[in-house]
């Protein structure tokens, strides 16, 4: 099993992959171009995989192109037939929130973004109860089911584990069967 | 020969006279008599760009009397009216010799015919509306991303919906008498296929004899309905009305005969108008106050 994190700086796709003349995140060509790119070099990884998607160095992301390069993204490795994909979105700002927000609604997402300051936190469509689960991972990882039990003694730990196992918001050792925040694996690849 | 004396006062509130005109004749050869014009906003230029671009593309001969009045001249000069004029018009006057490009001007008239024209605004946006935004309505410096934002997929519209050439263009104002505060104008126009036509293979049959111009912008400004069954798509004019609305702002959306809108309490306007001249493509306007 190899998860080491592969970081893909979108600021320079959108350079090399569109056009040397413009840097901002903008129209569905460019955003389907710019995923296209991603999908490329994710082709190269394993069947599990945990990208960086840094949107770092875009200005500009408008709603086409947040749908292409993240929920169409997101959505393309959900597929049953798909690599077990693992994305975190650094460099979030406060003026691509919206943007994310509104395209992971629109098709039932969630991912894991990563602020401009460093703040990690869950973007899309999820429960406030998952949301606490997976805080308790993210500050407190890596755990195994016990540690989760302990704040949370209700029945529906194990639905709300497996949900965030599902939508790729956290990643589950095989081997040993502890549960990792998907930044824990970025700092700390297994 | 048809002539069109154009408004005095040529406006968003006026633009429906030049598109009526035009789409009330079958027109071959139409002068537009613009020669007592003392006003006109990106809307009115953008209007003479399409009707006259109609008149041409139904084989006819548009032909521009030029304004008088010198100020409007230079100004028509500094919008960069004529550079996208002449290609359309037969222009009866003297044009005068186009300004530098440091001017006043937050977008010139910037035709739009495929995405690369939209990176091209959102790149000069970004250079000049920030201060602007910031200095004379009184939004916050990062609403410069949620402008350009609103630019973009306002102008993707017409290169993935309109499947026609179309322009955009943007500038601020200082609406003393009508609102007492600064307002940023923005038009975008097309002669494309329109809202009917694009929405029709899709959508038509849920209408059944109720589809037209206006249930169409219904379906495109009210529900998000799209032409297309990816289910992502859609959002560019809900995003752009929610925005709007943040900034209190008004947006209209007319199209072949029929508009809507969405208006602010300091707006007039009627949300759905219908039984207008039928016109092609669609016409937008969008009007961004200063914060009060």
């Amino acid at each position: 099993m190899d998860l080491t994190p592969l970081t893909i700086d979108v600021g320079v796709l959108v350079s090399k992959t569109v056009t040397s003349l413009h840097s901002h995140l903008v129209t569905r060509p460019t955003g389907r171009a710019v995923r296209l790119a991603i999908e490329a070099q994710m082709a190269s990884t394993g069947v599990q995989s945990l990208s960086i998607i840094d949107l770092s160095d875009v200005t500009i992301l408008d709603f086409s192109c947040a749908d292409e390069v993240i929920a169409k993204l997101l959505q393309g490795y959900l597929k049953p037939d798909s690599p077990e994909a693992f994305f975190m979105f650094r460099g979030v700002r406060e003026s691509h929130r919206d943007q994310i927000q509104v395209v992971l609604e629109r098709q039932a997402l969630v991912a894991v973004a990563e602020t401009d300051t460093g703040v990690r936190e869950l973007l899309g469509v999820i429960e406030a109860y998952d949301t606490r689960v997976w805080q308790l991972l993210e500050t407190e990882g890596p755990l195994v089911r016990e540690d989760f039990e302990r704040v949370f003694p209700e029945p529906i730990l194990d639905d709300v584990l497996g949900r965030l196992r599902k939508r790729r918001i956290v990643f589950q050792n095989p081997i040993s069967g502890r549960y990792h925040a998907l930044s824990q694996l970025v700092d700390n690849p297994l | 020969m048809n002539v069109f004396s154009v408004p005095t006062e040529l406006d968003h509130q006026a633009v429906d006279q030049v598109l009526d005109t035009v789409g009330q004749v079958g027109i071959e050869r139409m002068l537009f008599d613009a020669r007592h014009v003392r006003w006109i906003d990106p809307n009115g230029m953008v209007a003479l760009l399409a009707a006259g671009a109609v008149v041409k593309k139904q084989g006819g001969s548009p032909r521009l009397q030029l304004p008088d009045n010198s100020d409007v001249l230079g100004y028509l000069s500094r919008m960069g009216f004529f550079h996208e004029a002449t290609g359309i018009f037969e222009l009866l006057g003297r044009v005068p010799k186009r300004v530098s490009r440091l001017s006043d001007v937050l977008l010139e008239i910037t035709s739009i015919t495929a995405n690369a024209d939209v990176h091209t605004v959102i790149d000069e946006v970004q250079k000049r509306a920030g201060n602007v935004l910031a200095s004379r309505l009184g939004y916050p410096a990062t609403s410069v991303v949620q402008f350009s934002v609103i630019l973009s997929e306002v102008c993707q519209n017409i290169v993935e919906h309109a499947e026609g050439p179309g322009w955009v263009a943007v500038q601020a104002y200082n609406w003393t008498k009508r609102l007492g505060r600064y307002v940023v104008v923005i038009t975008v126009m097309d002669i494309g296929r329109g809202f009917r036509h694009s929405l029709s293979d899709e959508h038509a049959a849920r209408y059944g004899d109720r589809w037209g111009d206006s249930t169409a912008l219904e379906a495109a400004f009210l529900h998000g309905f799209t032409r297309f069954p990816d289910s992502g798509r859609g959002q560019g004019i809900q995003q752009i009305r929610r925005q709007v609305q943040r900034w209190d702002g008004s947006i209209t959306i007319r199209s072949g005969t029929a508009r809507i809108a969405q208006v602010p309490e300091w707006d007039i306007a009627d949300p759905v108008v219908d039984g207008l001249k039928s016109f092609p493509g669609a016409q937008i306007s969008i009007i961004l106050p200063a914060v009060k």
